[in-house]
């Protein structure tokens, strides 16, 4: 197996983390489901979760450590949440697609070498913006510009930066103690017992 | 056909320091079919691993040689199908024939013949459904078997069996051992591992014993090892049939009743049932998979609200789902079937601390060390809970509600996975437990438990 | 609540026969090009088109007002944003909000985006719900070349969504028999919430390598070229949906364009 040939574990765990997320959802709308409503009446609020959707592809990548790691697996996300009955339909696997290229940038940009946190940073950082340029046209178009839509692509950034960067970082390492990474690299550096 | 030889085989997985089996030297010759037995944590599920070679060089440290046929295990996949003790995660599709179809199309079978070896296996291991049944909905011990044709449908030249039959029903265990007999063949080598002798002795013709150290502690046909090491083999913990098992009767009658059901049911899940525990008695509860019993427990043990009837605990007038989850420690503690379910803490130490520490014990430190000798834990203290093997698993979360010892503990499957001696312990716990006025419910399929324990048996069915 | 997979249509419908590829292909053919126009006519012409065509996939109009419910929150929150935010506030002043003024223009602009957010996201739904996601895989790599590896695996693991439902589940029981619950405070439940939501990672991370073994033990990872034991047949009829999806698309577009209403998201 090459360095950059996907093992059947690569490809199940891509998956699974797409899978976790989805169900994370929907265990959110039951747990806050009060939230949503509030959101849906202040849209700008929503950004702050938006990181949250971005976990899985910055996560992917640190983990599996593979060109298309991140890419793969939102996607996958985005076909889940489609048919797991989300509310916007199929063109949500068009948009996880885009959002997956912004972290799988980040990561080619770094030769898929680097899975410290600067490289966590610049993945959560490019998938905001590729997330926030979808936005900025697809949904966004017909509010005002400096009211609304950079204001709202701004947000999205921050909060990618933070949650889907910072957060992966931060759950890679406190997911390699539990041993669930010990056939990544990502969970080889922890004490023997 | 295949032919096993392992020299000087150890393996170490990633972030142990002991090694999980070393020093193995053992041959299996064509045709064989071995028991193999040993200790809980003895290493007998990686070893079958390694056989399988499914032990991937970047998960542990490995030394010594496996062959099979003279192949590496991993180049002898072909040959080799492995069944693990949970089906769940070995389904890999939806419906159940595409399930076993999956096996043959990674080998490259072609298509015309894959719907006929499929209908084959699954007439084989005895499967009552059509094919286009949704794996989802089978029980444990239908998906236990669903599994095994998958596996049998390659036509293996070695099978490995690892606890096929745990958390079966008596019944459900029988009909994957008929399985496994009506699958035989003079040419297929099989390699079982099981904790209860007694009931796999009619499908092998050999035995042999894993030493926890390292090595092979015994090996021979099962007339042979048992008689020659039968009482000491017994007495580091391997279930030698016909050795007695120590009884413990309570020693005063029931006192005040800790937990009063009436006709409580959940929907889909439990049909009617009513019954009292007392504080000094073990009440067992059995029967099939699927009748319910691990959904009593849970509505025992103030985790989930019934859909109709009621339950009244320690005279409080408000029923225990209510209770705020410290009062309910504090009073009932719970024991989940899969033991995974419980662990909220990274170590094995901190999981029994966090229960003494929560009541404001002072003692903590010697609670914990106790438990930890009593059940063959110690060295395990500062191992994650999740890489524990599947009988220390269970032995820890059984630990963590002795920890806080409440008045009143419900467990579920308290005793699976154990070896002889560890069985001992945990019944010998238990029955201290209830001679000091704590009440006990245990949901189980263990009869030599209930032989061992129950002061009374309430008998579920499936509705 | 439970995590439903199930399709829930009537598999014997004429399209929902069809080739899950196509359907998939229709459905982004169809609602795609949607995106690209502010407008209320076009997406209203497409709202009717799906509303047609939804007998011949088998689906009732009572299962897709369930599953589309939630899209009338979006709405509601469309509706709020334009309020406050609408880029255009030309045409006649209707009726002022405190200090927004509510124009035709943006009564216009908020019609548009909320007959588009129901069109654009029908098709997915009606797809979704006629789909077995396990004929999705099979037509992903026997008809769209998708590699099979990949595609099987993600179906291995979609299998375990229920399953991780009732984790989820067991997780919050397990978490109060361990004495610990947040009550009533918002924040000690966000953090049970965390907390719950790492174990469920950590216990699905843990059961897909377990799955994964269990895949390669049946020779999953072998050099030897699958075989397909279901087949997946993408015939006339399937390019027949894709060229109807494309065909009906342009229609609505070219409308919009005619009447003078297209108007484009970017310029
Ligand atoms: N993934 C893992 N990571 C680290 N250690 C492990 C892992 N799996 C098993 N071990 C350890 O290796 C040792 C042998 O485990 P193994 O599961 O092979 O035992 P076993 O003989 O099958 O026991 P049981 O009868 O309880 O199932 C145990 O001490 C266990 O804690
Ligand atoms: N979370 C759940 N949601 C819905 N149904 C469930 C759930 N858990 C169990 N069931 C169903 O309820 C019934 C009783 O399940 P339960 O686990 O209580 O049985 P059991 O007697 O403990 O079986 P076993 O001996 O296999 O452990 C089964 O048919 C099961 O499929
Ligand atoms: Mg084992
Ligand atoms: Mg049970």
């Amino acid at each position: 197996m090459t360095k950059y040939g996907w093992r059947t574990i690569d490809i199940v765990i891509a998956s699974i983390i797409a899978v976790t997320f989805g169900v994370i959802f929907w265990a959110w709308n039951i747990v806050w489901g009060a939230t949503e409503t509030a959101f849906a009446f202040f849209p700008p609020a929503q950004t702050l979760l938006y990181g949250v959707w971005l976990i899985p592809a910055v996560l992917a990548g640190l983990i599996i450590r593979k060109p298309g790691a991140a890419l793969f697996t939102e996607t996958v996300a985005a076909v889940i949440s489609a048919l797991l009955g989300a509310k916007w339909g199929a063109t949500v696997i068009p948009q996880g697609l885009v959002q997956g290229l912004g972290a799988e940038l980040a990561f080619a940009l770094l030769f898929y070498r680097s899975w410290k946190l600067p490289a966590a940073l610049l993945a959560g950082l490019l998938t905001g913006v590729s997330a926030a340029v979808f936005d900025f046209f697809a949904w966004n178009a017909a509010t005002d510009l400096w009211d609304y839509r950079i204001p709202y692509a701004l947000l999205t950034i921050v909060s990618s930066t933070i949650v889907a960067g910072v957060g992966s970082w931060a759950l890679t390492r406190a997911l390699a103690p539990t041993g669930v990474l010990d056939r990544f690299a990502a969970g080889r550096d922890r004490a023997l017992v | 056909m295949a032919e096993v030889v392992l020299r000087g085989f150890g393996w170490r997985h990633a972030g142990r320091r002991a090694w999980a089996v070393r020093g193995v030297d053992l041959t299996v010759s064509h045709g064989e079919r071995v028991l193999l037995l040993g200790p809980s944590g003895a290493g007998k599920s990686t070893l079958l691993a390694a056989l399988a070679g499914l032990l991937p060089e970047d998960s542990g440290e490995s030394e010594g040689t496996v062959e099979i046929d003279g192949l590496e295990p991993v180049k002898a996949r072909e040959r080799v199908g492995i069944v693990f003790q949970d089906p769940q995660t070995q389904l890999v599709m939806a419906r159940s024939g595409d399930d076993v179809a999956f096996g043959l199309e990674n080998r490259g079978v072609p298509a015309a013949e894959i719907w006929p070896r499929v209908s084959d296996a699954l007439e084989r291991v005895g499967f009552p459904y059509p094919i286009g049944r949704k794996t989802a909905a089978l029980s444990g011990g239908e998906q236990q078997r669903l599994a095994l044709a998958g596996v049998l449908a390659l036509r293996p030249g070695l099978l490995l069996l690892d606890e096929p039959t745990a958390n079966l029903d008596p019944a459900g265990g029988t009909l994957i051992r008929e399985a496994v007999i009506r699958a035989h063949d003079p040419d297929r080598t099989l390699i079982l591992v099981e904790h209860r002798v007694a009931e796999a002795l009619p499908l092998v013709d050999r035995v042999v014993v894993l030493e926890p150290g390292g090595g092979v502690r015994a090996d021979g046909t099962p007339e042979t090892v048992f008689a020659d090491l039968g009482d000491r083999l017994a007495a580091e913990g391997v279930w030698v049939p016909g050795r007695p098992l120590p009884t413990h009767r309570a020693v005063s009658p029931p006192a005040d009743l800790l937990v009063r059901a009436e006709s409580i049911t959940v929907q889909h899940r439990l049909s009617a049932v009513s019954l009292s525990a007392r504080a000094g008695e073990a009440l067992a509860v059995t029967g099939p998979n699927g009748a319910g019993k691990s959904t009593l427990a849970l509505v025992l043990g103030g985790l989930l609200a019934p859909t109709s009837g009621t339950v009244t605990a320690f005279d409080e007038p408000r029923p225990p789902h209510r209770w705020r989850a410290a009062a309910l420690t504090q009073r009932i503690g719970s024991v989940f079937q899969a033991p995974e379910h419980q662990f909220v803490t990274s170590r094995v130490s901190d999981e029994l601390a966090l229960g003494p520490r929560q009541l404001g014990r002072t003692d903590v430190a010697s609670i914990v060390d106790e438990l930890l000798e009593r059940l063959r834990l110690t060295k395990l203290a500062g191992a994650n809970p999740y890489t524990l093997s599947g009988g220390e698993a269970r032995r820890l979360s059984v630990a963590t509600a002795l920890a806080t010892a409440p008045r009143l503990l419900v467990l579920d499957e308290p005793t699976f996975g154990q070896d002889r001696r560890t069985w001992i312990e945990l019944v010998e716990l238990l029955a201290r437990l209830r001679d000091d006025g704590h009440g006990i419910v245990a949901v189980t399929h263990d009869d030599d438990f209930v032989t061992a324990l129950a002061d009374r048996v309430q008998h579920l069915e499936r509705s | 609540m439970t995590l439903v997979l199930e399709p829930v249509a009537d598999a014997t419908a004429a399209l929902a026969r069809r080739n899950p590829v196509a359907k998939l292909g229709a459905a982004l053919i169809f609602s795609l090009p949607l995106v690209a126009t502010l407008d209320p006519l076009t997406p209203a012409i497409a709202l009717v088109i799906e509303l047609a065509v939804l007998p011949f996939f088998g689906v009732r109009y009572g299962v897709l007002a369930r599953r589309a419910w939630p899209l009338s929150l979006a709405a509601a929150g469309i509706l709020v944003t334009m309020v406050l935010f609408a880029a255009d506030r030309s045409g006649s002043l209707l009726f002022s909000l405190g200090p927004f003024a509510i124009t035709t223009g943006v009564v216009l602009s908020a019609l548009g985006l909320v007959l588009r957010v129901f069109a654009v996201a029908l098709p997915g739904i009606i797809v979704f719900a006629t789909t077995d996601p396990t004929d999705l895989a099979d037509a992903l790599v026997q008809n769209a070349k998708a590699p099979a590896r990949f595609a099987i695996g993600a179906l291995a693991a979609f299998r375990l969504i229920p399953l991780l439902g009732e984790e989820w589940q067991m997780l919050g029981l397990a978490r109060r028999a361990r004495g610990i619950d947040a009550g009533r405070n918002p924040l000690a439940k966000l953090r049970l919430f965390g907390s719950t939501a790492f174990a469920l990672l950590v216990g699905a991370l843990r059961r897909g390598g377990r799955l994964a073994v269990a895949m390669d033990a049946r020779g999953f990872d072998s050099d030897t070229p699958r075989t397909y034991a279901r087949r997946q047949v993408f015939g006339a009829a399937d390019w027949l949906l894709l060229a109807g999806a494309a065909l009906l698309s342009a229609g609505a577009l070219t409308a919009s364009v005619l009447t003078g209403l297209f108007r484009p998201i970017i310029g």
